[in-house]
């Protein structure tokens, strides 16, 4: 039986959905996902001294198995669109940082003709971390502000498909 | 330890018969080129930085060939290979950047062709190292290279229309539904 919808709200879901977030945001899986030098501190922020195995992170190679995408670099117009195919890949509950000026909006190549300027141009964004490049530090801190935001969310209540269509 | 001694012996000999051929001025280059490829090879021309040959851009692949199997000359590397619209004098230049390691010199060739339908011998079949280069050029400047095995756009998507690296390049509104209309901090508007 599924636990959606059938448990009376004021009573056990806070509970439940905070015990679901806890997972949830203790395990996120992240895609490799380096598009240039924030690449670099992103590989920085997974190595021992910043080490974000300790809340629970993993790298993975492939987008079917991950949870959050850190978009790390320049995105050109190419790379656009396999960016947004690689999300679509991801099964939800699904989240994506932008990390660095580049992702958030085009940075030092914004003008370019290539660069796509902003990741949030073709896929939702959660966490926008600034820097050129952000330090592990900054990004680190733009994981925990993602794992805030998971842990406020309710997933034992919450629309049906239907339902949200006709909020939106 | 005899290895290296003598490593260090030949060596020094290299250094010493590149400073006898290093002599070998751009003039005596051209003047040789001239000799076996006639009217095809130009002037040399004065750069801010460098000296360079005009060649025609259909006696290329020869002057390559000649360039790189003359024993006194041995260019056996193309360092670069790049282009330049000029759309005032309406050409495009190809500019190659010869080195030989042998006698630790460098040359450097100019190529004009129309801008209208520009068309140059590729020089694959000499330096396999422009393959690369010459899709380069073909994506950004739309040159074509007559005789490249395999001319595709290298660095832009298969799709993308036009050549951006032309003066007079326009940038399209948005690329399969991404806008690119750029709204910069600086107020400068990309694209017009
Ligand atoms: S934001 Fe800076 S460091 Fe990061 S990819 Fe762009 S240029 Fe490189």
């Amino acid at each position: 039986m599924s636990l959606v919808n059938s448990v009376p709200e004021m009573v056990l879901t806070t509970k439940v959905d905070q015990l679901l977030n806890w997972t949830r945001k203790s395990s996120l899986w992240y895609m490799l996902f380096g598009l240039a030098c924030c690449a670099i501190e992103l590989m920085q922020t997974g190595g021992p001294r910043a080490d974000l195995d300790r809340f629970g992170m993993a790298p993975r190679a492939t987008p079917r198995t991950s949870d959050l995408m850190i978009v790390a670099g320049t995105l050109t117009l190419k790379m656009a669109l396999r960016t947004k195919l690689l999300y679509e890949q991801m099964p939800e509950p699904k989240y994506v940082v932008s990390m660095g000026s580049c992702s958030n909006c085009g940075g030092l190549f914004q003008l370019a003709y290539s660069v796509c300027d902003g990741v949030d141009k073709v896929i939702p964004v959660d966490v926008y971390v600034p820097g050129c490049p952000p330090r592990p530090e900054a990004l680190t801190d733009g994981l925990i502000l993602l794992q805030k935001k998971m842990s406020e969310e309710k997933w034992l209540v919450r629309p049906s498909a239907e339902e949200a269509a006709l909020l939106s | 330890m005899a290895g290296a001694a003598e490593c260090g012996g030949g060596s020094v000999a290299l250094v010493e018969l590149s400073r006898v051929e290093r002599d070998m001025e751009i003039a005596a280059i051209r003047r040789l080129l001239h000799d076996k490829l006639g009217a095809a090879v130009g002037v040399v021309e004065e750069g801010p930085h460098y000296e360079s040959i005009r060649i025609d851009d259909d006696a290329v692949e020869r002057a390559a060939m000649l360039l790189r199997d003359t024993p006194e000359l041995r260019f056996d590397c193309l360092s670069n290979l790049s282009g330049c619209d000029y759309p005032g004098r309406g050409a495009i230049d190809i500019v190659y950047d010869l080195y030989s390691y042998e006698f630790d010199r460098s040359l450097v060739l100019r190529v004009s062709t129309r801008r209208g339908d520009p068309l140059v011998d590729s020089v694959e079949r000499v330096w396999p190292a422009a393959n690369w280069l010459e899709r380069e050029v073909f994506d950004l400047l739309g040159v074509r290279f007559r005789g490249h095995s395999d001319l595709r756009r290298i660095l832009l998507p298969e799709d993308w229309v036009g050549h951006p690296l032309r003066k007079d390049y326009v940038e399209p509104e948005q690329y399969h539904g991404i806008s690119t209309v750029r709204e910069s901090m600086l107020g400068i508007r990309s694209g017009s």
